[in-house]
């Protein structure tokens, strides 16, 4: 019972929150909503006993994710208004659009309930262990199987990484730096020199 | 009961928010990221789900590439926004046709 309680609150929490996301009028007001839609898909997931991916959740997600979002929309002076202009008109297109998507997910649910059609059945190499906990499954099949597929996903992120420094980074010209070598080479009796002109004569430098 | 309906319904209303994100704010491009987002936790959802329903942990291991993928796909977004904003002083995407070519 109490399962059923917790899913329809994650649920509705998750949907309220991912409908506010993308009609919210300040971005940074979207950005916490996108944060509680994570928190409560992350819950989701913890219903069904993924407690790993839930956790990768909060922490990709929420850690990073979401405060280089927080980051971009606080560092950017953007007049917010102007870029809502296209709102209303947009509207009666994408709400078509969107009941459209959702009968025809809908509809494939529904067919689906009157029995699926059989695909296979998964072949029990990658069933989770008996009194493993989630991660501890996850950990042996990732590192076994899939450990070339764990590899490349590291090479994306370094990648992305590269990528990300390289756009963003900015050399900037005529700035004046600090010459070390030519200060330490400095001595007194270069810098200061006795003159005596005559009166009326200027100093050559 | 819960089933694996409760779970598919919930992603795909998931995935029709961010879709209508999407058109709903044209011109924002970080609201159509975030959006962009949204569609992939759906996905990321449907694919616990099922896992768990088929008692097959390859959904888990496939969700993580996934979120790699995810935030990757953020991080460089949000950096080609940067120097989009650098560059022109707004981000309305309406007028990024001046970039072809």
């Amino acid at each position: 019972m109490i399962q059923v309680f917790a899913f329809y609150l994650f649920a509705t929490l998750c949907i309220l929150s991912g409908a506010v996301t993308i009609l919210a009028r300040n971005p940074v007001h979207s950005v916490l909503w996108l944060i509680l839609a994570f928190f409560n898909a992350a819950g989701l997931m913890v219903l069904v006993g993924a407690e790993f991916i839930a956790m990768l959740l909060v922490i990709v997600y929420v850690g990073a994710v979401a405060v280089l979002f927080l980051f971009v929309v606080m560092m950017l002076d953007i007049d917010f208004a102007e870029l809502r202009a296209g709102f209303v008109k947009n509207f009666p297109l994408g709400i078509a659009l969107a009941v459209v998507l959702f009968v025809e997910l809908f509809v494939g649910l529904v067919v689906h309930g009157a029995g699926g059609i059989a695909l296979g059945t998964p072949d029990g190499s990658a069933a989770p262990l008996a009194n493993v906990s989630n991660i501890e499954a996850i950990g042996a099949l990732l590192y076994s199987r899939y450990l070339f597929l764990f590899e490349a996903a590291g090479i994306v992120l370094l990648v992305a990484m590269i990528g990300a420094i390289v756009l963003t980074h900015r050399q900037r010209g005529g700035t004046r730096g600090q010459n070390v070598s030519k200060q330490n080479a400095r001595r007194p009796q270069d810098a200061t020199i006795n003159m005596q002109p005559e009166s009326g004569k200027g100093v050559v430098l | 009961m819960i089933g694996i309906e409760h779970y598919l319904v919930v992603s795909s209303i998931l995935f029709v928010l961010g879709v209508l994100g999407i058109f709903l704010n044209r011109k924002n491009v970080i609201i159509i990221l975030m959006a962009i987002e949204l569609i992939l936790l759906s996905v990321n959802l449907n694919l616990v789900a099922f896992s768990a329903f088929l008692h097959d942990l390859v959904g888990q291991v496939f969700a993580m590439f996934v979120l790699t993928v995810a935030a990757g796909e953020a991080a460089i977004g949000l950096a080609i926004l940067v120097i989009y904003f650098r560059g022109r002083g707004t981000i309305a995407v309406d007028d990024v046709n001046r970039m072809k070519g």
